[in-house]
């Protein structure tokens, strides 16, 4: 089928399956959002502690990116440690987002030797494919919707928020499976499960922030030029559906 | 990456802090052999990294669900050394970094080896960095692809890595630990260089279009030289017993 150019549903190669973003979904952490592409369901939490900084970087918090891939969204995944691929996600997901300056770090600085620690956790909820766009745009999107905590006595104080936490830029990623030598955007499950090579390439309006190849199969530097191209295009409804979905 | 804090110049007067022109590499010397017990090895200086690699198998996959009957799985183990940085001590034990370096690096050789030809086993690399400065993953890379070589398993290339990343306005190559931590971007690119086709492709930091193909142009270019290095060393056995037996 590929190799005709069709795939299920009459898609054609470089358009996405329906998104839909919903965000604000669990009052209790900071932020939040749920991303739908096709049948991959995503979840973020966002969640902010106090905490001390890191040496290197005394006036500004910390970010940190978990990936979660749930025995109960898909029959391969397993419970246990994380395991390779969820590492990867995670940190192919926190690298744009850290590369593009996504959120501003300094905004979370509390007071001398005090910072706020930002918790990213993925939780992947229905594996069908693009594990990546899909938590780069739910990552987005509940970092769109997050609500700083208070700071009293040691301690965050949830009630009652001190507003939006401060975004300085929007990414996201789009991500292409090699079948053979042909290339689509935004695989499925199924074309997944005969992808030879896969390629993650995230950016913001201007500029490339984050690459990622996965699999043995290969690319050449024509195909990497004409997919930063085309992700240059794509991405634009990708941020357009982020800032659509903000909350007010 | 991206530090703003303290920041150094890495460019002074036109060239970079070790005196490196924007697309020098730094000494590259690569050893075949050395690890006995091991089916093939290599050992790699490649600036202040030093780093080892050894390949054990084909032999029987364990456990056993890990077996694939049509063809040999690769199993690949990238670690730092508790000692090997300028820095304090390191757990030992994989972080999720090594985790998802060792990923990598395993699909890098799952493309290049014959797999079909050992159903059933496992093939299994081992990078150990000991000492790091910058680049430790393309460094295991070139130096496994010896050890694999070394060990006689078939392969469809030998794969050859490096990095590029840009300070200021300038694309440089093959970047030390201080350039990785302060440049504006870093690319790491593994190469099968028989056909040129890219194996592994990671970036992080700022990088248009044209950065990044002329990125791949100083990547290509230099990998001419790390081949050449590669291709040396394996030779370099071989070369002792012919003068060691030439009368």
């Amino acid at each position: 089928m590929l190799a005709k150019g069709i795939r299920e549903e009459g898609r054609s190669i470089f358009n996405y399956r329906p998104i839909q973003i919903r965000h604000s979904l669990l009052p209790n952490a900071e932020g939040s959002a749920q991303v739908d592409i096709g049948n991959t369901k995503v979840l973020v939490g966002i969640k902010m502690d106090p905490a001390t900084p890191m040496p290197d970087k005394p006036d500004e918090g910390n970010l940190m990116s978990m990936a979660e891939l749930l025995p109960l969204a898909s029959a391969e995944y397993e419970p246990g440690p994380p395991s390779p691929d969820s590492i990867e996600l995670a940190r192919v997901v926190d690298r744009g987002i850290r590369a593009a300056g996504a959120v501003d770090l300094s905004s979370l600085f509390i007071e001398e030797g005090k910072v706020w620690s930002l918790f990213i956790d993925i939780y992947v909820l229905n594996y069908d494919g693009n594990l990546f766009d899909a938590s780069t745009l739910a990552a987005m999107a509940a970092l769109q919707n997050t609500r700083m905590p208070g700071y009293e006595d040691g301690k965050a104080v949830r009630e009652g928020s001190l507003g939006k936490l401060k975004l300085n830029n929007m990414v996201a990623s789009c991500t292409y499976a090699k079948v053979g030598d042909k290339i689509v955007l935004d695989p499925n499950g199924g074309e997944e499960a005969i992808m030879d090579g896969r390629l993650t390439i995230a950016n913001d309006e201007n500029v490339i922030r984050a690459m990622q190849k996965g699999l043995p199969g290969s690319f050449t530097q024509k195909e990497i030029e004409e997919l930063i191209d085309m992700t240059f295009e794509k991405s634009k409804e990708l941020r357009g559906i982020i800032s659509n979905s903000e909350s007010d | 990456m991206g530090s703003s804090a303290n920041k150094p110049e890495l460019i002074v007067n036109g060239k970079r802090l070790d005196g490196r022109a924007f697309g020098e590499l730094r000494p590259l010397k690569i050893v075949a052999g050395g690890l006995k017990n091991a089916a093939g090895s290599a050992y790699l200086e490649w600036g202040n990294n030093k780093v080892l690699a050894a390949v054990y198998g084909p032999k029987e996959a364990l456990p056993k669900h890990t077996q694939d009957p049509e063809k040999a799985v690769v199993k690949c183990k990238y670690s730092m050394a508790p000692f090997s940085s300028l820095e304090e001590h390191n757990r030992s034990g994989p972080n999720r970094r090594a985790i998802e370096i060792s990923k990598v690096t395993r699909e890098v050789f799952e493309k290049v080896i014959l797999l079909e030809d050992f159903p059933g086993s496992e093939i299994d690399i081992y990078i150990e960095v000991l000492q790091s400065d910058g680049g430790t993953r393309a460094a295991g890379i070139t130096c496994a692809a010896v050890a694999l070589a070394m060990s006689g398993i078939p392969m469809t290339d030998l794969p050859y890595a490096t990095s590029v990343g840009k300070v200021g306005e300038h694309m440089i190559l093959d970047l030390n630990k201080i350039e990785d931590n302060y440049s504006d971007a870093d690319m790491p690119v593994a190469i099968g260089p028989r056909n040129g086709e890219i194996l592994l492709l990671q970036m992080d930091g700022t990088l248009t279009k044209a950065d990044i193909k002329e990125g791949f142009n100083l990547i290509y270019k230099a990998g001419e030289t790390i081949s050449k290095l590669q291709r040396e060393a394996l030779r370099a056995p071989y070369e002792r017993i012919q003068e060691k037996y030439k009368n």
